[in-house]
């Protein structure tokens, strides 16, 4: 925690009376407290039953990192049309549930993409699209451009290319179908258990921490 | 584009011309005179549009160049203006006051090369890299490579598998082993000569 974050900010009162008041934005904008693992529901039908639902309605939170971000227009419009499957765009992060990481991503973007996916709801899934986020694609030796996006983030699913096309966003979201209908898309739970993992490699890379340890 | 050049040479000296096309040339100038050579072409010779700064590093003469490209308008030319900066001191006087989008490009040229331009607005901000603390990623150097291995977790690649070298190394051992023997000493030899 660096000490822009520490220090006493003043803002000014809304209220009529017009005296300036003191905020902590630590404490007082952000919840302090750390994830935790969800547990299954208590029966397997039930449980069943929700990851049935789940599978069926997939949000997608609209943040385009790289140049994948042109690739997911036309997965929305008309030629392919995901809404058939029930997969929809969702403009914040509070009421979406896939991430869709589409392509290289900068140390700087992904100080953005940690607080954007830290903010999302559980259930929460990670797309890694293109291969940027496998192995840093061409940008392997880049300065400034992550490598492996699983040492950041749980990934649930991988789709391979540079670029991948529309068809090949939709077999990924097949793939993600099934796993959260076999109950192993489990990255949210995976990113509670091992969040002090998680940190240290963000940490790692992002030099200027100047945010909570997990904002929300 | 000869006459600008000459009425150019009456009043600075240039060190060196390069006609790259009709409508393109090249001047190198003292360091000292650029920003006055360029506010002339701004105000008197209708050159009103930055088109962009650039540097190179030049480590093998210890100096970075700098371009600035201006184009007019009117003549429909465009006319790139370089300098030498001393790599070990690297300082250049800011032109934010002939073209205020100059700031933009000095801001980048300070965070991917380290050359200074004191006075221009939020030049110490920066741009991409957050809180880097190596030297500046685009000088020479700056070994990228090695960087990214440090610090971003790279994949280990996959094996390959040559068809062709694993059917010959399984159908005949002894000779496929002396083949590509004698073809590393070639390779090798050949890599020293």
């Amino acid at each position: 925690m660096s000490d822009f974050v520490k220090e006493l900010k003043v803002v000014e009162n809304p209220k009529e009376d017009g005296a300036d008041q003191e905020v902590l934005p630590f404490s007082e904008y952000y919840c302090g407290a750390k994830p935790q693992s969800v547990s299954p529901a208590a029966g397997k039908i039930v449980q069943k039953f929700f990851n049935w639902a789940q599978a069926q309605s997939l949000w997608v939170l609209g943040f385009g990192t790289g140049c994948g971000a042109i690739e997911i227009p036309p997965l929305y419009t008309s030629r392919y049309d995901v809404s058939r499957y029930g997969i929809f765009p969702r403009p914040t992060p509070r009421q979406a549930s896939v991430f869709i990481i589409s392509g290289y991503a900068s140390v700087k973007t992904l100080k953005r993409i940690i607080r954007s996916y830290e903010q999302m709801q559980n259930p929460k899934f990670v797309m890694g699209l293109g291969s940027c986020t496998i192995n840093g694609g061409m940008y392997f030796d880049s300065y400034n451009t992550i490598n492996r996006l699983d040492q950041y983030l749980p990934v649930d699913v991988y789709v391979a290319g540079c670029m991948p096309r529309p068809e090949a966003l939709i077999a990924g979201f097949d793939k993600l179908k099934e796993r959260i209908k076999a109950g192993r898309a489990e990255g949210a739970n995976d990113y509670a258990e091992n969040l002090e993992w998680y940190k240290a490699n963000q940490k790692k890379v992002i030099k200027n921490w100047d945010m909570p340890d997990y904002n929300w | 584009m000869d006459d600008l050049i000459k009425r150019i040479e009456t009043k600075f000296t240039i060190l060196d011309k390069k006609h790259q096309r009709d409508d393109l040339v090249f001047l190198t100038m003292e360091k000292s005179h650029v920003v006055d050579v360029l506010t002339c072409l701004r105000d008197t010779e209708g050159f009103r549009h930055l088109v962009m700064i650039s540097a190179v590093d030049y480590i093998e003469y210890d100096v970075f160049q700098l371009t600035y490209l201006v184009h007019s308008y009117e003549r429909h030319v465009d006319l790139g203006i370089c300098l030498n900066v001393d790599r070990n001191n690297p300082v250049m006087d800011s032109i934010h006051h002939l073209w205020a989008g100059a700031q933009v490009y000095q801001r980048e040229i300070k965070e991917m090369y380290g050359i200074d331009f004191p006075e221009s607005p939020r030049v110490d901000e920066p741009m991409i890299l957050e809180g880097w603390d190596d030297i500046p990623p685009l000088r020479r150097d700056f070994d990228t490579k090695k960087y990214a291995e440090e610090t971003f977790f790279p994949r280990e690649g996959r094996k390959t598998h040559d068809p062709r070298k694993v059917m010959e190394e399984q159908l005949y051992p002894h000779e496929s082993k002396v083949k590509y023997e004698i073809k590393r000493l070639v390779r090798g030899n050949r890599n020293h000569s």
